[in-house]
């Protein structure tokens, strides 16, 4: 059975000007342990799909279309039975992980929560050993010493870590990671991609996986879907999107790409790299 | 953390003697000749010589002052032989006017002032906290938009007017309460309630409106904030979401906020306990200036910038308590 | 998080104009932002800041044409009026209301027999010129140190940065009193403006240096500097009319306090002295004749509120409407 299956998804907000599409007739569908990647700038819909999806929606906002986990259509589900998939079946990692994380809080406390909110009746004792294991897992060391201390003790690479294996702790079937690296250093970035990978082939759990950066999507996922305006513009496997992309946005997209072969390749690997231009944005423009 | 209490305890220090010399230059370089107050109408150049003399008031004005800060520490005597008085430490000057070291005249009626003010600090917090709340969760609703409204209007209503209006419709025309009496509660509690429920809601009236719309602001600010988007997207209930992740973020910033305000409440006493003819640390600085008794409001004043500081070092000590940032941060 | 304002001006703002802050504020808007038109026009449609403004207006105007209305009402606020007062009541004003007549329009002063009209329009004038000069004198002083601390930092900064800190950290109610009281009672109008000022601009300057601190790094800032323009020159040309809409509101906001605090000290007899009327010192007066003559401390603690409640709507109107024009 497919793990998660959209149709027609549509997020409208409504606007002194009218009602505005942020999401327009999307359709995602995703296989128990597969990757999707989801392509596109900012304001381009990516990340009011994923908030669909966990049904986080800003309260203003209008949804229409099916949400189907494991065939089951989240949009018919009560607030209270909603809240036992978020965290559980269907968790998230967002883009920054210091805002992410309560300044106040442990991120041991912060992990336990998510673990005992779907497991009634755990003792504080056997939430944190999983609060441990699950920062372990993600490669913290000294991992029964690092529960005890605060997000901003971290580093950005080390916060979003904290952040997956927040995710993590209740082995759910599907992770939305919405631009995960986004905000790290270039060689932090490259870790994080590597412990998504790691730790889909581990644990099975199926990654939709949102950003701005095709180069990021290449190297985790198999599918990716292209969007722009709130529409679906292209769709297919990696290799398929990279080697015959179909719309000039794509194109548009792949220019800022990287690639060895490319015989200005390491110019422009530069300028994907540097943290203050954003390679994508330049490409559509270009 | 010990060393940044040091530091900040030391720094404490330094605004303490920074007021002190402040507040001395003023009364030093402004005032008129207090020799010539003390002496009264029939006096000689002689006499105000002698008053001088006694006084230390030929001194230079560094010696003065230093003879001033000791005086604080050790206590002092003015003027020697049989005309002299002595002020203990903490010696914060001598009236002449009612015989008595300021210090003893403010301890006496500290109570009364320490009433008032933790009386009305207990009543804006609760009235701020609650409203800007309940203004927060109901953001846009009529409820929200009425306690804008009636907030801005508390803001804006002198705590002097409030008073007399308060005295003249519940004491002069209703008859509910009593005229304001430095009651105190172990003697008659009806009775001290009744006195000093006016003058709690004038002193609290528009700290409860500014903390209202502080709550509510930084409440509505919190909910915005990622963390608490985390919090929903893990499936806690919201009940935790608000009580863990909302609150206590939008709250931490208030303690601040009430640690300055409570320990600057000397001000807003002054005006109250006026206006109630009631005899605290407040009315007698105003009755010292109506009868520029220098002394006196020298010592209040000192009183009023020692609260502030100490109070500025209190809160710095809690917050590092209760924000975790700070807390390893030092 | 994405939100809907953000989907729209995702498009115009990325196309390069972003030259000044309010330029992703007018494309979301969806028109070019014309001076201060747009802010004009919202305050226009709120009842609240109209009604604000009328009255801030009308006391304005008592305040100009003080002579001309006293002229009018045929008392000046100095004159007494023995037979405006009963003398067998202890010189309680004659008539309903504290003496309300076609004669005394709001009343007689117990006691003495003054005309409270005349006496409230000329404490208007004074309320009105201690408070406006001395928001002026805060204005300048903050906004001045604020851009200086803000844009050139250093040195210069950490002095200005410690200066704000004590004096923010200071008892000021309590330390203008005793000032107040020290000095000599001549020209105490302008001394109220000073005192009020010294302890009033740490609160502006800080805002502006944290303001000036962030415009300093923007791309238009740096263009001029490229383009060799010198540091006054940026400060004043570059960066000051970028705070126009803090600044303004912050003024705004500081005139009820000062209101406020010119009356509280009138009020404890260290502000404006007498016979010179004032609204703070009149109900002052009035504590001694409030269960007897409930008129005296109404009418100018009517005025004094009103005008402070003007003054705050006002700002906070005006600050709502200019935070959302910023896109905040």
């Amino acid at each position: 059975m497919t793990l998660l299956e959209v149709r027609d998804l549509t997020v409208t907000f409504p606007t002194p000007r009218g009602p505005l599409d942020a999401v327009r007739s999307l359709d995602l569908d995703l296989e128990p342990g597969g990757a999707l990647g989801i392509v596109g700038e900012s304001g381009s819909g990516k990340s009011m799909t994923s908030l669909a999806i966990m049904g986080l929606l800003p309260r203003a906002a209008r949804r229409t279309g099916s949400v189907r986990l494991t065939g089951q259509d989240l949009a018919t589900l009560s607030e209270a039975e909603l809240r036992r998939v978020r965290g559980d079946r269907v968790a998230m990692v967002f883009q920054d992980p210091l805002s992410s994380l309560n300044p106040y809080y442990t991120v041991g406390l912060q992990i336990e929560e998510a673990y005992r909110a779907h497991r009634p009746g755990t003792t504080r004792r056997v939430a944190r050993r999983v609060a441990v294991e699950a920062l372990e897992r993600v490669h913290i060391r000294d991992a029964a010493r690092r529960v005890h201390h605060y997000p901003h003790q971290f580093s950005g690479g080390m916060r979003q870590r904290v952040m997956i294996a927040m995710a993590l702790c209740t082995e759910p079937e599907l992770l939305i990671a919405d631009e995960p690296t986004t905000a790290l250093d270039v060689t932090v970035q490259a870790q994080i991609l590597d412990l998504l990978q790691e730790i889909r082939r581990e644990t099975g759990t199926g990654l939709v996986l949102i950003t701005h950066d095709l180069a990021v999507v290449s190297e985790v996922t198999e599918h990716l879907v292209v969007m722009k305006d709130g529409r679906c513009v292209e769709r297919g496997t990696v290799e398929q999107v990279f080697t015959d992309p179909r719309h000039p946005y794509t194109r548009a997209l792949l220019a800022a790409v990287p690639r060895i072969d490319d015989e200005i390749g390491e110019l422009r690997a530069v300028r994907a790299t540097d943290p203050t231009t954003d390679p994508t944005t330049d490409g559509a423009r270009a | 953390m010990p060393r940044f209490l040091l530091t900040r305890a030391g720094s404490g220090l330094v605004v303490l003697l920074l007021v002190c010399l402040f507040t001395f230059v003023v009364f030093f370089a402004l005032s008129p000749d207090p020799a010539v107050q003390i002496c009264g109408k029939n006096c000689t150049p002689a006499v105000i010589d002698q008053i001088r003399g006694n006084l230390g008031l030929d001194q230079p004005f560094w010696t003065q002052f230093a003879q001033f800060v000791a005086g604080i520490f050790v206590g002092r005597t003015y003027g020697d032989g049989a005309g002299a008085v002595h002020c203990a430490a903490p010696c914060l000057g001598y009236s002449f006017q009612s015989s008595q070291a300021v210090w003893d005249m403010i301890v006496q009626r500290l109570p009364v002032s320490a009433t008032i003010a933790v009386g009305a600090a207990v009543l804006w917090l609760l009235a701020g906290l609650l409203g800007g709340l309940l203004s927060a969760v109901k953001e846009g609703t009529f409820l929200d938009r009425f306690t804008t409204g009636l907030t801005l209007t508390s803001m804006s209503i002198p705590n002097y007017v409030l008073a007399l209006v308060l005295q003249y419709v519940l004491v002069v025309q209703l008859r509910w309460l009593p005229f304001p009496q430095a009651v105190r509660f172990a003697d008659d509690p009806g009775q001290w309630f009744a006195s000093f429920v006016m003058p709690w809601i004038v002193l609290a009236v528009g700290y409860a409106a500014a903390y209202t719309r502080l709550t509510r602001a930084n409440v509505l600010d919190v909910l915005r904030e990622n963390y608490v988007r985390t919090a929903h997207a893990k499936g806690l209930p919201p009940s935790l979401v608000w009580r863990r992740h909302a609150l206590r973020p939008a709250l931490t910033p208030v303690v601040t906020i009430f640690g300055m305000d409570f320990a600057g409440l000397l001000g807003g006493a002054l005006i109250t306990e006026t206006v109630f003819g009631i005899n605290g640390v407040g009315k007698m600085a105003a009755d010292s200036i109506a009868r520029n008794d220098q002394p006196v409001i020298m010592g209040v004043t000192l009183l009023a910038g020692f609260l502030v500081v100490v109070g500025n070092v209190v809160v710095d000590v809690v917050y590092t308590a209760i924000d975790p940032r700070v807390r390893v941060n030092a | 998080m994405t939100s809907p304002t953000d989907l729209t001006t995702a498009q115009p703002v990325e196309a390069g104009t972003d030259d000044t802050p309010q330029a992703p504020a007018a494309a979301a808007a969806g028109a070019p932002r014309a001076g201060g038109g747009g802010t004009w026009h919202a305050l226009r449609r709120d009842a609240g800041a109209m009604l604000s403004l009328g009255y801030v207006v009308l006391v304005t105007l008592a305040a100009v044409l003080a002579p001309v209305l006293t002229a009018v009402s045929g008392w000046t606020p100095y004159a007494f009026d023995q037979s405006a007062i009963d003398p067998n009541l202890g010189g309680m004003p004659i008539g309903p209301w504290g003496g309300v007549s076609a004669e005394h329009w709001l009343g007689v002063e117990p006691g003495s027999g003054r005309d409270i009209f005349a006496r409230i329009v000329y404490g208007a004038r004074v309320s009105m010129a201690i408070a406006l000069s001395a928001t002026a004198l805060t204005t300048v002083l903050g906004v001045s140190l604020g851009l200086v601390a803000g844009y050139f930092g250093g040195r210069v900064d950490l002095v200005i940065s410690r200066v704000m800190d004590f004096l923010m950290a200071f008892p000021a109610l309590i330390f203008m009193i005793a000032v107040l009281s020290a000095l000599p009672a001549s020209n105490r109008s302008a001394l109220l403006v000073v005192v009020i000022s010294v302890f009033g601009w740490p609160y502006l300057a800080r805002i502006v240096r944290g303001q000036t601190m962030s415009l300093a790094q923007r791309e238009f800032v740096e263009a001029a500097r490229a383009a060799g323009a010198g540091g006054t020159r940026i400060v004043f040309r570059e960066i000051l009319p970028n705070l126009r809409s803090t600044i303004i509101v912050m003024a705004t906001l500081a005139v009820p306090g000062y209101i406020g605090t010119e009356a509280g000290l009138s009020f404890l007899g260290v502000g404006v002295v007498p016979p010179a009327p004032s609204w703070g010192q009149m109900i002052a007066a009035s504590v001694k004749w409030y269960a007897v003559d409930p008129a005296y401390f109404v009418f100018p603690g009517a005025c004094l509120f009103l005008l402070v409640l003007s003054f705050t709507v006002l700002g906070d109107r005006l600050r709502a409407v200019v935070d959302a024009q910023e896109g905040r």
